[in-house]
């Protein structure tokens, strides 16, 4: 058995994405700034592609900018709204204490350059309140920046709601979409989003590509310097292959988006329910706000790394905010925003579903973890004094 | 792969896991909130450590150490045991990776500490500065949590 349940951390490529790539790779390889017929070949799927994408964001084709992924494309609209808001002497970022590092590294660098930033709580689900996004809005304020959903917690935002106060306000408005496009359905025009990040191997397209929408008139600083790809906001030679496979990966998973959601959340609601069955287990992020193919939760007594191993030894592919998962000895930070002490913290898992899993599979899952989680709290210390009266139980 | 097959073999088969009633010397060190916890059960009869067993909250290094530091300790003299080094611990999992140097650190007190516990219970003499105070290696600070070994 091989179940792979990490698709928040990167999804297997679809077959229409392979086969859009494959001829701009063996046969169209030219690069779109040369004059001659193979270059222009790739220049002209290059626009198609911008095309497309733009079509299915909302938006129009200039309003697009490649990037290496979501990483790059949270940067860049964050440093640009920045040095746009200081022209003004606006130095004030509103975003979430849930964000991407992504998100939370560049406004610490930020912070570093004088900027004060301002992170909502995202309360015990996970969700950012607009009444007390409203109530941090200030004079200065250069720029909103909330994720349309949380990788760790899967919880959704109230991205339109938060659009609109931002529009009517005039401030500008950024959203780490990386986990939501493909997922969910997204329109920038309609949600009044300024700036908005997306990364095409979240929804079975290729690594290493991703789009920075940035509405018309909302200047880019540019992070690479070079020749006048992307309008001069982001040089080097276009990753042609990569931005066709994207474009592919994300027309199919927006065609399939209903089709999909209907699918996985029956599944999302199976696995949470048999693993909230386990004793003193408990669901991160909201129960009905969060993307369909996230399921987070925390078992009492044990740590996440060993938990993940064991399941891994099953052959079920998982992943953890435990502090052991990530080099660092400190649990998630969405996961201490959210209140989970640190020791409970240690103890989470995170499944991260796709089209491709089956309910057999989601049965095989619960069964082993069960399995995995009552071995490791036998051996655990916590375990033992929480059975005895000797400590108390933090998750009832 | 982060762990080496000595790590993976002591981690998924763990050695001497449990408990024992009525132990000759009981230690624990870690916290919950930095994500490990190691605690060791000795029966010593003259001086020889007869017995071993240990439970552990932590991850697949902390498990693996602590299995590893039992094995080692198993059917030695008390004064072989207390020489037992982290570093020791380390070379017998063929390696740990850098940020996990601190779980052999933990294995390493865990045994020193359940020694003391048995000498303080039967009051034996001992020689005060072969055990440090758990607090002075600085894994669980007020700070937080550091890798450091």
């Amino acid at each position: 058995m091989n179940i792979y349940a990490d698709n928040a951390a990167t999804t297997k490529m679809s077959q229409a994405a392979i086969d859009a790539m494959l001829p701009y790779m063996n046969h169209i390889y030219g690069n779109p700034s040369s004059l001659h017929s193979t270059g222009q070949q790739a220049a002209g799927a290059l626009y198609a592609a911008r095309e497309e994408i733009a079509k299915i964001l909302g938006c129009s084709a200039k309003e697009i900018i490649f990037t290496s992924g979501g990483s790059e494309a949270d940067n860049q609209a964050i440093l640009s709204a920045a040095a746009i808001g200081a022209k003004k002497n606006k130095k004030h970022i509103i975003s979430s204490t849930i964000e991407h590092h992504a998100v939370l590294h560049t406004l610490k660098k930020l912070k570093k350059q004088g900027f004060e930033i301002t992170l909502l709580d995202a309360h015990e689900n996970g969700i950012v309140r607009p009444d007390e996004l409203f109530d941090a809005l200030r004079e200065d304020t250069a720029l909103v920046t909330i994720m349309y959903a949380n990788n760790e917690i899967g919880s959704i935002q109230p991205i339109a709601n938060i659009g609109q106060i931002c529009r009517e306000k005039g401030v500008l408005f950024h959203t780490d979409a990386v986990q939501a496009v493909g997922h969910l359905k997204i329109n920038v025009a309609e949600e009044n989003i300024d700036l908005l990040s997306l990364s095409a191997h979240k929804f079975h397209g290729p690594k290493g590509i991703g789009v920075l929408y940035a509405r018309k008139g909302i200047p880019l600083v540019s992070l690479i310097e070079g020749g006048a790809q992307e309008k001069g906001k982001r040089a080097g030679t276009e990753n042609i292959p990569a931005i066709m496979g994207m474009a592919a990966a994300l027309r199919e998973s927006v065609d399939q988006v209903e089709e999909n959601t209907e699918k996985l959340i029956p599944l999302r609601d199976k696995l949470i329910h048999g693993l909230l069955q386990i004793p003193h287990t408990i669901l991160n992020g909201d129960r009905q706000l969060r993307l369909p193919g996230n399921v987070n939760v925390c078992f009492e007594g044990i740590e996440g790394e060993s938990l993940l191993l064991l399941l891994d030894a099953k052959g079920i592919c998982a992943s953890s905010g435990s502090a052991c998962t990530s080099g660092s000895l400190d649990p998630s930070h969405v996961l201490l925003a959210i209140g989970r002490p640190h020791e409970i913290a240690h103890g989470s898992l995170r499944l991260s579903l796709s089209k491709e899993n089956t309910a057999e599979e989601i049965e095989y899952i619960i069964h082993e973890t069960r399995n995995v989680v009552e071995y490791l709290r036998n051996m655990s210390p916590i375990w033992r004094d929480l059975q005895e009266g000797k400590r108390s139980y933090v998750i009832q | 792969m982060l762990y080496s097959e000595k790590v993976m073999d002591h981690f998924t088969n763990p050695r001497n896991v449990g408990v024992i009633e009525n132990a000759d010397g009981v230690g624990e060190v870690g916290n919950a909130k930095c994500g490990d916890i190691m605690k060791i059960y000795l029966k010593i009869k003259d001086n020889i450590i007869i017995d071993v067993k240990f439970n552990t909250f932590g991850c697949g290094s902390a498990i693996a150490s602590s299995s590893m530091a039992t094995e080692m300790i198993k059917g030695k003299p008390l004064s072989d045991a207390l020489e037992l080094t982290n570093k020791a611990v380390v070379e017998a999992l063929d390696g740990l990776p850098a940020h996990k140097l601190h779980c052999s650190v933990l294995a390493e007190e865990a045994v020193k500490a359940a020694i003391k516990d048995y000498y303080d219970k039967n009051n034996i003499e001992y020689d005060h500065s072969l055990f440090p105070d758990c607090a002075s290696c600085g894994h669980c600070s007020e700070d937080g949590c550091s890798t450091g070994a």
